[in-house]
């Protein structure tokens, strides 16, 4: 007898809390079976953290019964999700086939494991040719915002090879927000990984002396806040202090959930909570940046 | 001695082309390791010019590794090493920035202009201070104090800080602007 996990209709970060809400119930080699049948949609951070829950499944691997919607699975697929949710499920139904050379113009860098540091390589690379006119032309921002959006995946993919200790995926694309923004488009970041965690990674810092408060929660307040890296080098933590200085230049959102704790940057556009804890818990750490098309004020 | 870095060409010699890109650590080790090896037999006092023109991205962390402790290092080993930077776009100096305000230091920039400015953490008196060396090419204490105010005493005392930073050179009694010595 399977477990089985229901996917949401619309897959993003908040309704992936559902995913993991029963994902934290599940016993260890109990079969389980995620059940996306039914979901329509789903956002870069649905799809890479998919990726990351059956890359935390150690045991013995999850089944998938993929979206059965032919557009859905069909943009599942051009966005390279099945190529690696394969090596990481036992995939059951259909599986959409790959077509030579189908793309999708809102996918901006389609989902891409990051391991090593090559991997960041090839990834800046491939979103510096294809972000250009969407962020300049589409979202308004000024042509350095290309560079500077460039620096900021690939800080957040060297997160993955320089602390998670694991594979983790990487996904950008844009879409037009119609729950928020009046409809404005926006470009998302996603980087998931089920590795080490925040938390742990923390600990591992010589001579470091945890306070009696120490969980999640602080381990993303010091790693996101305030630039704390677990290597004594005083140059080590900058990459996510660069990160969060442009995305509130952007008026971006930026969100890393960890363990059991979340926080985010939030701008003025959203209502989300800067600090959630007691979130079911989830190993590695899961990013999403949000940066809208920019508007000029009126 | 004066040594021209050409950063571009150092990653193309050291990691054998295959970036264009100056992201991640590693790459940011391996192409300050090349460059201080190249520094490593120059007769002191030496400037070497840092250029960027070649260099698509940079990101914090490679900034880190190919400025900030390339800095860091002589700083720590008291060379009488000069470094002065050119060819750095706006993204490029945000991250360079960043990094020398990590470590309270600061570098000389060329712009594509051809003028200069400080950037990292030094204040604005002294930052007044050193633009008229800068204006000038050389000069003393008392030359700028009619520019720059009194008394005379804070005045050399930011000169000498300056000096100390490798921002400025000390020939003498003067003060002399990194870029005359190109």
């Amino acid at each position: 007898m399977s477990t089985v996990i229901t996917v949401p209709p619309s897959l993003d970060d908040n309704t992936f809390e559902q995913v993991l809400e029963q994902f934290a119930h599940v016993v260890d080699h109990e079969k389980l079976l995620i059940d996306a049948r039914h979901t329509r949609w789903a956002s870069p951070y649905g799809l890479t953290a998919l990726l990351a829950l059956g890359h935390a499944r150690t045991d013995e691997p999850a089944g998938f019964a993929g979206p059965e919607a032919e557009d859905t699975s069909s943009y599942w697929q051009r966005a390279g999700f099945y190529r690696y949710a394969e090596e990481l499920f036992e995939l059951h139904g259909t599986v959409p086939k790959a077509r030579q050379g189908a793309s999708d113009s809102n996918v901006l860098l389609e989902i891409t494991p990051v391991e090593k540091s090559d991997d960041v390589h090839s990834v800046v690379e491939r979103i510096q040719a294809k972000s250009q006119s969407i962020l300049v032309h589409e979202l308004n921002l000024d042509p350095q915002a290309t560079m500077r959006f460039a620096m900021t995946l690939s800080e957040v993919c060297q997160n993955i090879v320089e602390h998670a200790g694991a594979r983790g995926w990487v996904a950008v694309q844009t879409y037009r927000w119609r729950q928020r923004l009046l409809g404005r488009r926006v470009v998302v970041i996603a980087v998931c990984d089920a590795g080490i965690g925040f938390r742990k990674s923390l600990e591992t810092a010589q001579g470091r002396r945890l306070s009696d408060r120490w969980d999640d929660a602080m381990a993303l307040e010091d790693a996101v806040i305030r630039g704390v890296s677990r290597f004594r080098d005083p140059g080590r933590g900058q990459g996510l202090a660069g990160v969060r200085r442009y995305v509130g230049k952007w008026d971006g959102k930026l969100s890393v959930r960890s363990g059991t704790a979340r926080i985010a940057i939030v701008p003025t556009w959203d209502d989300d909570v800067p600090l959630t804890e007691n979130l079911p818990n989830f190993p590695g750490a899961q990013v999403q940046i949000t940066i809208p098309e920019r508007v000029e004020a009126r | 001695m004066i040594q021209h870095m050409d950063v571009g060409a150092v990653v193309l010699r050291t990691l054998c082309g295959l970036y264009s890109n100056l992201v991640t650590r590693p790459t940011g080790m391996a192409v300050r390791h090349a460059i201080e090896a190249r520094l490593a037999d120059r007769a002191v006092p030496s400037l070497t010019i840092i250029d960027f023109s070649e260099v698509g991205l940079l990101d914090f962390s490679c900034a880190d590794e190919v400025v900030g402790k390339l800095l860091l290092h002589h700083k720590e080993d008291h060379t009488e090493a000069y470094f002065l930077v050119r060819g750095a776009d706006d993204h490029h100096l945000e991250a360079i920035e960043q990094v020398l305000e990590r470590y309270g230091l600061a570098l000389v920039v060329m712009e594509l202009s051809g003028s200069a400015r400080i950037v990292g953490k030094v204040d604005d008196d002294s930052r007044r201070a050193w633009h008229e060396v800068q204006l000038r090419g050389r000069a003393a204490a008392d030359d700028l104090l009619l520019e720059v105010g009194g008394p005379r005493e804070r005045l050399v005392a930011q000169l000498d800080d300056l000096t100390a930073r490798h921002l400025l050179v000390r020939a003498d009694d003067d003060y002399v602007a990194l870029h005359t010595m190109m």
